[in-house]
C-alpha cells in the first residue's frame, strides 16, 4: 500500500490446488490488505465446494505478462514447427501415462 | 433426566440457529464482497450444527418433533439461545466482536463436548470443532486488525466490546440443567471454561490495543432460560415468517 495512496484493498490472483500431486491452478481473484487476509477470503471465496487442499495467493502487481501486441512474434513462429512434438517417436506399449 | 438432556440441545442448536440467522442479515450488504461471503459460509456452518443440535433434540424429546418444527414453532420464550447471540447486528464493529467473543467461547465448549460420555454429543461437536476453529481464527485476526487499526476502528471496536461485555457472563453461568448434565458426565463444566476464556480472549484483546472490561463486571443473563431481549421475537418473526403464515409448506 505504500506506493498507492489509494484505500482500496490491493488485488490478489488465486492459486488452489485440486489434490496433492497435481500442480495449483489459476482460479480468479479477489482484493484483501495482505497475504493472510488473502489467504482467509481465498479459502472462503473459492474453496466452498470442496475445491482444494492447498492455496498460492499472489499481488496481482507482482505478475509480469506478456504483451497481447507481441502475439505474432512470441507464438506463431512455433506453429510450424511440428517436429518439436514428440509424436514421431514409437513409444513402448507399457507406457501409459505419457 | 431427559428433559434436561432435551434442554441442553435445544441451548447448543439454538445458539447456532439464531447466530446464523443475524449473519444471514449481512448477506448482500458486506462491507466487501469477500466479508460478505465469508459471513454466509459461516451462518452456514452454524445452520448445519443447529440441524444436528436439534434433530437429536427432538429424538431426546420423543414427541416426533423435528428439526424443522423445533426451529420454525416455538415462540422465543422456549428459545435457550445466550442473549449474546441475538444482539443486533449493529455496524460491522459490534458484528465482528460478537463472532469473536461468541467463537472463542464455543471453541472451548465444542472440545470439552468431544470428550462427552454421550456419543452422538461428542460427534456432533467433533464436527463442528473444524468448523468453528476456523471460524475463530478469523473473527480473532480481525478483532486485532481492526482494534489496532486506526483511530476510528479502533474506538469502534472498544465501543462494541464495552456495548457486548456485560452479555459474555452468561457464557459460564451454571444452572440446574447444565448441573444435572455434568453429573450424569454427558456434558463438562461449563464454569470451568471460564478462566481459560478470559486469559486467551485478554490475550487477543491486548494485541489488539482494546481495554478489556473487569471480569466481574455486573452481567445479564435469562437467555438459557428462556429470557430473552426484545430482538428475539423480531429475529423469530422474520425467521418464522412463511411456516407460520403456511404451516406445513414444503418445497
Amino acid at each position: 500500500m505504500s506506493k498507492s495512496p489509494s484505500r482500496e484493498w490491493p488485488l490478489w490472483e488465486v492459486f488452489i490446488r485440486s489434490q496433492h500431486g497435481l500442480a495449483h491452478k489459476h482460479v480468479g481473484s479477489l482484493h484483501a490488505p495482505d497475504a493472510e487476509m488473502a489467504v482467509n477470503n481465498a479459502r472462503d471465496v473459492y474453496t466452498r465446494r470442496n475445491e482444494g487442499v492447498g492455496i498460492w495467493v499472489v499481488r496481482a502487481s507482482d505478475i509480469t505478462s506478456s504483451s497481447p501486441g507481441d502475439k505474432a512474434a512470441l507464438f506463431e513462429p512455433s506453429s510450424s514447427k511440428v517436429y518439436r512434438h514428440p509424436t514421431f517417436f514409437p513409444m513402448p506399449e507399457e507406457v501409459k501415462n505419457l | 433426566m431427559l428433559d434436561d438432556k432435551f434442554d441442553y440441545l435445544l441451548r447448543l442448536g439454538d445458539n447456532a440457529l439464531v447466530l446464523s440467522q443475524r449473519l444471514t442479515e449481512w448477506v448482500g450488504k458486506g462491507p466487501a464482497l469477500e466479508e460478505d461471503m465469508a459471513l454466509a459460509n459461516t451462518a452456514l456452518d452454524l445452520i448445519g450444527q443447529a440441524r444436528l443440535w436439534l434433530g437429536y433434540a427432538g429424538e431426546v424429546e420423543g414427541m416426533g418433533r423435528t428439526e424443522d418444527q423445533l426451529a420454525f414453532l416455538r415462540d422465543a420464550h422456549q428459545f435457550r439461545n445466550l442473549l449474546i447471540v441475538e444482539r443486533p447486528n449493529g455496524g460491522y464493529a459490534d458484528t465482528l466482536m460478537r463472532q469473536y467473543l461468541f467463537d472463542s467461547w464455543h471453541l472451548l465448549l465444542l472440545e470439552q463436548l468431544t470428550r462427552a460420555s454421550d456419543e452422538r454429543i461428542a460427534a456432533i461437536a467433533e464436527k463442528a470443532k473444524k468448523e468453528v476453529t476456523y471460524h475463530l481464527r478469523r473473527s480473532a485476526d480481525l478483532v486485532v486488525r481492526l482494534g489496532d487499526g486506526n483511530q476510528e476502528s479502533h474506538r469502534r471496536m472498544q465501543a462494541a466490546l464495552d456495548e457486548l461485555w456485560v452479555y459474555t457472563g452468561e457464557m459460564f453461568e451454571v444452572d440446574s440443567v447444565d448441573e444435572i448434565l455434568e453429573s450424569h458426565g454427558i456434558a463438562g463444566s461449563v464454569s470451568g471454561l471460564r478462566s481459560p476464556w478470559l486469559a486467551q480472549v485478554g490475550r487477543t484483546l491486548a494485541a489488539a490495543t482494546l481495554n478489556m472490561p473487569p471480569a466481574d463486571a455486573w452481567m445479564q443473563k435469562g437467555g438459557k432460560q428462556g429470557r430473552h431481549g426484545e430482538h428475539l421475537g423480531f429475529l423469530l418473526a422474520e425467521m418464522q415468517f412463511l411456516q407460520r403464515a403456511y404451516p406445513g409448506l414444503q418445497w
